[in-house]
């Protein structure tokens, strides 16, 4: 049948100034082998931004990867503007170099999950694909 | 094949029901727009219903394509051609097209971090797209989201082919204008006069006009282009990451743009495409009557184990397949 199945549509966007997208990179890297379409937006983008984006492409899940340390900052705006924008239905993740205190605040704000660093692809991959199947 | 499923993710309410989501299109809403667009990509049962609900607001927009091999700076051009369109008050969209990897099916869309630069503003739509197993530069439903942005509102519509290598030439048959972009050193004047993409461009771009040696390709572009129905295509030099060449870019395309509507070359190639549109639609159509015919009953084993013992040729059975899925929806 020629019907097209469905596809997984992840954001990977790097929010803040910090110039470390090996991490994102790998993400999406690990997304795309796992059969989904992984928009990447390169680096120093403001969560408008990264909303936008996020919205014009209709995405399931948004991947935020920071290690600038600004992220208390920006990942709950992003999840602000989101539901400002009536797409709070759009999973949140984050990534990057995160202190164990911030992550319960993270969640508080709206951050279903926090990876830090040593967290196996597999992990990121099903928490996607979870996200994706509306779970 | 999934499941049909109501409602999209995470939309349940009234308002993302088809009619309302083409309503709230019509009001300019980018989200709408954005549902639409997957509804149609993803081939969900409404997507028919969709595209008919828009087809009546569509035909406004410009639709310019952009071809030409990986890394030739398509993206870096359409970034700076949004900005200069802006910045005269036009709406513009993009659909962005990617390869699908035929071994995992997934995807890395990367056009929009050239895009950058229009981030936030209001009257640009960005929207990439994954091939999805189609072959000729574009997605299946790269056109559909084409009309999505034209309903959206938008005065023009850039699309950006894959990397196209020397055949993608779908997107002539599709846009109102198409764009072959190329850079120097890439070749010698052979390359230029070998047939297929250097054969479809209405305007030819030499990008990176910055590495040098760019004369010669513009000599060898120029030597091969032949005036077609009264149209020379200019050869253009650009510098898209310094924004050299783009407003005599922009003009080339208003050139053409103006060209096709005072010469009748507009009726003419909608006329085209709208034909290339209903094989397609009838052939899906047909083909998918064909499958579910073969489905049911016992007349395609029968067919098959003909065809096995040479009793029968596959065109043959093929014929008494269709006329017997024909008889069936009559």
């Amino acid at each position: 049948m020629i019907r097209i199945a469905k596809k997984i549509r992840v954001l990977i966007a790097k929010p803040g100034l910090d110039g470390h997208d090996r991490g994102a990179k790998v993400v999406a890297r690990a997304l795309r082998d796992a059969g989904m379409e992984v928009i990447y937006t390169g680096l120093r983008q403001t969560p408008e931004d990264i909303v936008e984006a996020a919205i014009q492409e209709d995405v399931d899940a948004i991947g935020l990867s920071c290690l600038s340390g600004a992220h208390m900052t920006l990942f709950p705006e992003v999840v602000k503007l989101l539901r400002k924008r009536k797409s709070g239905d759009i999973v949140v993740a984050g990534g990057g170099i995160i202190p164990e205190d911030d992550v319960p605040k993270l969640k508080k704000a709206g951050i279903k999950v926090v990876f830090g660093p040593g967290t196996p692809l597999r992990e990121i991959v099903e928490f996607f694909e979870a996200a994706g199947k509306g779970a | 094949m999934r499941e049909v499923v109501p409602a999209r993710k995470g939309a349940a309410s009234p308002r993302d029901s088809v009619s309302g989501l083409v309503e709230d299109l019509l009001t300019g809403d980018k989200r709408a727009a954005a549902k639409l667009i997957s509804l149609i990509e993803d081939d969900e049962p409404d997507a028919t219903d969709a595209l008919a609900r828009i087809f009546p607001h569509t035909g406004r927009a410009h639709v310019v394509g952009f071809t030409g091999p990986p890394g030739v700076g398509k993206s870096s051009l359409i970034n700076r051609l949004v900005r200069s369109y802006r910045s005269g008050g036009k709406k513009v969209g993009v659909v962005a097209v990617d390869p699908t990897s035929p071994y995992t099916g997934g995807a890395v869309l990367g056009d929009r971090i050239r895009m950058a630069d229009t981030g936030v503003d209001p009257g640009v739509f960005i929207r990439s797209m994954a091939t999805r197993g189609h072959a000729g530069g574009l997605a299946l439903a790269t056109f559909d989201a084409v009309r999505v942005l034209d309903a959206l509102g938008m005065d023009i519509v850039f699309v950006e082919t894959v990397g196209a290598g020397q055949s993608e030439v779908e997107i002539a048959t599709r846009a109102h204008t198409t764009v072959v972009v190329e850079m120097p050193m890439t070749g010698d004047a052979v390359q230029t006069m070998k047939a297929g993409i250097l054969e479809i461009g209405d305007v030819y771009v030499v990008n990176k006009a910055d590495l040098g040696n760019e004369d010669v390709l513009v000599a060898n572009l120029k030597f091969q282009l032949t005036p077609r129905d009264g149209w020379t295509p200019p050869v253009i030099r650009t510098t898209a990451t310094e924004g050299r060449g783009i407003d005599e870019l922009a003009a080339a395309l208003e050139k053409h743009a103006s060209y096709l509507d005072e010469t009748g070359a507009r009726q003419k190639r909608e006329i085209a495409r709208a034909r290339l549109e209903i094989l397609e639609n009838a052939q899906r159509l047909l083909s998918r009557e064909v499958e579910e015919g073969s489905r049911s009953g016992r007349a395609f084993d029968k067919l098959a184990e003909d065809v096995a013992a040479r009793r029968l040729d596959p065109h043959a059975a093929a014929g008494k397949l269709l006329k017997q899925s024909q008889h069936k929806t009559r």
